[in-house]
């Protein structure tokens, strides 16, 4: 059992009590969490922002059932991913029966593309806008499964028992998903880097 | 026990994690120092997920957290009147 923080424990105690306006103060640092987690699911702006602001409003409501076993990013994370499914549910309309993920097969080529001519990526490669462009891609595309526990632990940067929690998977699923999105993310970025990284050897003074 | 490239990619995620043991993380060093091909797809990995948690790679719709706190700040006024946030 993770201890929430004491400041964060605090605040939820006097809203509770009657504090009301300090729920804004509570759940800013998480806003961008909120909407990431359900862009991840539903893959589209106007639905995530919507569903976000669902979201606030219901950990608003509920509040009082929030028991602190968890932490409090976790719980609201729970609660942004159930929204996520609701929309994505309704999206995809009653004729798809249910939108149960797919398991983690054991089949499938999940190995990195090897490079033979490039060390590092420069930082002013790292600065370029089409290099964001093409990662933001790249993830989206990513199976549902992948992108999921990458957008919780590579973007929001939530541990591995925090990822499992929210997700409701076990910690081994989370690592197993993680490496997987990793290696096809690099595998989909490496074509690209190779391309729009200029080929000047030795950028960092190393012998190549 | 030697250490293949094969074997290095399997656990390249758990290594940038620092969750692999430490023996195997030793292993997985001595074959970087001498693999040129790994020590790339280390790097490369390590830097996409760099970009990754770089805010202006997934940035928030314009005006996301003022509409955000503009319609939370109509349910409070809303609940004002209520006993304090229910369960």
């Amino acid at each position: 059992m993770q201890m929430i923080d004491t400041n964060e424990a605090g605040l939820i105690a006097r809203i509770v009590a009657g504090e009301k306006e300090l729920f804004h103060e509570l759940i800013r640092p998480y806003d961008r969490m909120v909407y990431l987690t359900l862009f991840a699911i539903v893959k589209n702006e106007t639905e995530a922002e919507d569903g976000a602001q669902e979201t606030v409003i219901s950990a608003y409501r509920h509040l009082a059932s929030f028991r602190g076993d968890a932490k409090f990013s976790t719980w609201l994370t729970t609660i942004a991913i159930n929204e996520g499914r609701k929309r994505l549910r309704k999206a995809k309309g009653a004729a798809e029966n249910s939108i149960e993920e797919e398991e983690e097969g054991h089949e499938g080529d999940y190995t990195p593309a090897p490079l033979t001519d490039w060390r590092e990526i420069p930082l002013e490669a790292l600065e370029r806008k089409e290099l964001r462009e093409a990662l933001r891609v790249a993830v989206a595309e990513l199976p549902d499964i992948y992108r999921q526990v990458f957008v919780l632990r590579d973007l929001e940067e939530q541990n591995i028992e925090e990822t499992a929690q929210a997700l409701r998977i076990n910690p081994g699923a989370v690592k197993v998903r993680l490496h997987r999105a990793r290696m096809m993310l690099q595998k989909r970025l490496v074509p690209f880097l190779k391309t729009t990284v200029p080929a000047r050897r030795g950028f960092f003074g190393r012998a190549l | 026990m030697k250490l293949d490239c094969k074997h290095v990619w399997e656990h390249i995620s758990e290594y940038i994690d620092k969750t692999v043991d430490a023996e195997l993380c030793k292993e997985i060093e001595l074959h970087l120092e001498h693999c040129e091909i790994c020590s790339a797809i280390l790097d490369s990995t390590r830097n996409i997920l760099v970009l990754t948690a770089d805010d202006r790679t997934f940035e928030l719709p314009v005006g996301y957290s003022e509409k955000l706190h503009e319609r939370l700040k109509g349910e409070i006024e809303k609940t004002k009147q209520e006993p304090p946030v229910g369960g």
